[in-house]
């Protein structure tokens, strides 16, 4: 039985790969990955706690986070695609529409 | 009718309105029946009137009064003499024997016109125009003769020299026609504005404008007005005459009103609108006689006039400008008439005129229709036959202008003559400037003849082909206007050829007047002397001119160039024009320069400075405005600018950027919630 905080550590990890590739990654694609590595990261922490409280309760709420992973998934392909069109880019440091 | 003489004026009127509203659309035929018989029912209203006025009882003391409303309520005012005045100016109409007589010449000489003016006219464009501009000259000059005020003659007084400016501009395309329509209204105005002041001397003078009253309170022997003002008003009315009648100083307007059209000079310049000022100073004839010293002047005035243009007439080659000096001539010896007192035989004259001198005008238009508008009488001559009726016509004009007995221009001629040597008021020199005058327009008129119709022709070829008598609608005046100039003369059939001088009784109660010196009993040796000594020196006028134009032609020329000088000073008409623009048009001319030069300095000057000082003063609020307020502004800006530094740079518009802070918020917060710092500062202290 491996311990539950293998499981931390490897979420901690993963999160924190996917938010460094989220904060210096210039393409929007690798952005979008790393977030589903995020996603991935509280996942193994919520069904790794769920074991280890006992409670089902967790490993909903991840099919919940994966549900909404896939949704959130199809609706960033669809935004990188017009913003493509708009901008003739996927650089995330030549968008910064934000300022206005 | 003589509760509607007020018609007699409105018949042109309405023509007038006729013609100059709707004439434009309507054709020739139409415009010639309303504007001709118009004034033929205001002739034919006349009549009436006129014979009513004969049958009228002893009781109107020859004056039939027909006010109509008041004009001018003016109200009370002071006096010179400082009573209390009311004036009240009527529009009313006035007929008594003077007003009668130049009804009845404006009313039947103009609708004469009238007739012929549709021949003369029927080639010319603006048909309606001349038609409505004519009768509009009637209506004025109706207003004129039947006014019963000197404030409503005026106002006829001014329409007709509307009208006159009106026509002799007619063909106003030509430039020397528009010129000349100038030159008569504004050379009138002079004598308009002495008119008015006089006018207005006589409000503050005798309170009223009404003839009547103000006849009747000159003569009133009690009269407490002094002699220098009534001769003040006299002088004033008489400049007016002399510009409205076209007498020294102010006759040069009426040669060049030759431009218009011939009817045209025939009716106003010469029979009817030119007399106005002869019968202003008729009617004003109570105060001249008050004046011995105006009537001096109107006297000499008249007689210089007389020789003066009689004179420059000698030598003219434009028919009608014979004609033109021949008018004011002929004006002169009806003002000598007048200065002498003798108004019954100025206004017997005017009368006798009007018929000779527009028989003459019409007669000469007559031949320049005939040859296409030639004017000058050295390429007219041998018409007699082919024009037979308009020489006929123009031989009785002749005869009749010129004194020759049994014609109407001798009867009237020779009362002057003879008043003027007779008259209390009248002197030798007087008679014999007038008599010389005789003599002059005898030969000028019969120069004018036989260069016309006598001699050889000397007609360019091509319009010798379309010489042609003129049509019935211009004979037929011709010869009503010949029956005039023949017959007028026997109304004043004078008690020295055993007549009874009916005319001059009729105007008797007009001009009948105590304070007048009494005249000389007439000698008859003594007046048919002088009669027969001026129609002899007629004759002689005839035979200089028939000797020299027909009898021997060319010794004219010859005279012409021994005289010299004297030939050309007459030609140039003694370079009064030239005197006159020398003296007065360019002076005023000077002026205008002068005042042209002040607003261009001063007043647009002074607009331009103002200008200028608001353009500084707006330049100076510009720098204000740009300099400080926008400066305060710039500096404000700046001001918030550097300060949002630090909060716009974290603005980027990046989303990682934004990522960052909050990722680093969040570790902050942990660290900060994570991290026993309150256990290890115990623990440190």
């Amino acid at each position: 039985m491996i311990p539950t905080d293998y499981y931390i550590f490897l979420g901690s990890g993963l999160f924190t790969i996917g938010v460094i590739g989220v904060l210096t990654r210039r393409n929007v694609l690798i952005i979008l990955m790393s977030i589903e590595l995020i996603l991935n990261a509280v996942n193994i922490n919520l069904v790794a706690l769920s074991q280890y409280f006992k409670s089902v309760d967790g490993q909903v709420f991840a099919i919940f986070v994966i549900t909404d992973a896939a949704a959130e998934a199809a609706v960033g392909l669809g935004l990188i695609i017009a913003l493509f069109r708009n901008k003739e880019t996927v650089n995330a440091d030549e968008i910064d529409l934000l300022k206005w | 009718m003589l509760d509607t003489i007020w018609l007699i004026p409105v018949f042109p009127l309405l023509g007038a309105a006729i013609q100059l509203f709707f004439g434009r659309r309507s054709s020739n035929r139409a415009v010639s029946a309303v504007s001709v018989g118009l004034p033929g029912l205001s002739f034919l209203w006349a009549l009436g009137c006129f014979a009513q006025f004969l049958g009228l009882p002893e009781s109107y003391h020859h004056v039939f009064l027909r006010p109509l409303y008041t004009w001018l309520p003016a109200g009370a005012f002071h006096l010179s003499n400082g009573s209390l005045g009311n004036l009240n100016v009527n529009v009313g109409m006035q007929l008594d024997p003077l007003s009668c007589v130049m009804m009845l010449v404006v009313t039947g000489v103009g609708f004469l016109i009238h007739v012929y003016s549709i021949g003369y006219m029927s080639h010319e464009g603006g048909y309606y125009r001349f038609f409505g501009y004519l009768n509009l000259f009637m209506f004025s000059m109706l207003v004129l003769v039947l006014a019963d005020n000197y404030l409503m003659m005026f106002v006829g007084w001014e329409g007709v020299g509307l009208c006159s400016y009106l026509l002799i501009g007619f063909y106003f395309l030509r430039k020397s026609a528009s010129d000349a329509g100038k030159k008569a209204f504004i050379v009138n105005r002079i004598g308009d504005a002495a008119f008015l002041l006089g006018v207005m001397l006589m409000v503050v003078t005798f309170g009223t404008l009404d003839f009547q009253t103000i006849t009747a309170v000159a003569r009133n022997p009690h009269l407490h007005v002094g002699g220098g003002v009534i001769t003040t008003i006299c002088i004033l009315l008489f400049i007016g005459a002399t510009g409205k009648s076209a007498q020294i100083p102010l006759y040069v307007w009426l040669p060049d009103a030759m431009e218009g059209p011939t009817p045209v000079s025939a009716l106003i310049h010469a029979a009817t609108m030119v007399t106005a000022g002869v019968y202003m100073v008729a009617r004003s004839n109570a105060l001249y006689v008050l004046s011995p010293t105006a009537l001096g002047l109107v006297a000499a005035i008249g007689a210089a006039t007389a020789i003066w243009a009689a004179s420059i007439g000698l030598v003219q080659n434009d028919i009608k400008r014979v004609l033109a000096y021949s008018t004011v001539s002929q004006l002169g010896y009806m003002f000598l008439a007048c200065g002498v007192g003798a108004f019954a035989a100025g206004v017997f004259h005017l009368m006798t005129h009007a018929f000779f001198k527009a028989l003459l005008f019409l007669g000469s238009g007559s031949v320049i229709h005939a040859l296409s508008g030639e004017q000058d009488m050295r390429k007219m001559g041998a018409l007699w036959h082919k024009i037979p009726t308009t020489a006929k016509t123009m031989l009785i004009g002749t005869l009749a202008i010129t004194g020759t007995p049994l014609l109407s221009g001798f009867f009237s001629k020779d009362e002057i003559l003879w008043q003027s040597f007779s008259s209390p008021y009248g002197n030798k020199l007087l008679w014999a400037v007038a008599v010389v005058t005789a003599g002059m327009t005898a030969f000028y008129m019969f120069r004018l003849f036989f260069l016309t119709f006598a001699g050889s022709s000397r007609v360019p070829h091509e319009v010798e082909h379309h010489i042609h008598e003129s049509p019935s609608s211009m004979t037929v005046p011709l010869i009503c206007l010949a029956v005039g100039a023949v017959g007028a003369g026997y109304l004043g059939w004078p008690k020295v050829l055993g007549g009874p001088n009916w005319f001059e009784k009729f105007l008797d109660p007009v001009f009948e007047n105590p304070a007048m010196r009494p005249a000389l009993e007439h000698t008859w040796n003594l007046e048919f002397g002088l009669m027969l000594l001026s129609v002899a020196i007629a004759l002689v006028g005839f035979f200089v001119a028939y000797y020299w134009y027909v009898k021997q032609p060319g010794i004219a020329e010859r005279v012409a160039a021994a005289a010299g000088a004297a030939y050309s000073l007459l030609l140039h008409k003694y370079y009064i024009d030239e005197i006159y623009d020398a003296l007065f048009v360019h002076r005023v001319e000077d002026l205008g320069s002068a005042l042209a030069a002040f607003d261009l300095g001063v007043v647009d000057g002074g607009v331009n400075g103002v200008g200028w000082t608001t353009r500084m003063s707006a330049e100076l609020s510009r720098l204000w405005d740009t300099w400080v307020i926008d400066g305060l502004v710039n500096v404000l800006a700046f001001v918030v600018k550097i300060m949002s530094w630090p909060a716009r740079i974290v603005q980027t518009g990046l989303v990682q950027n934004y990522a960052w802070f909050i990722t680093m918020g969040v570790l902050i917060f942990m660290v900060y919630y994570l991290v026993p710092f309150r256990a290890f500062f115990a623990w440190l202290f």
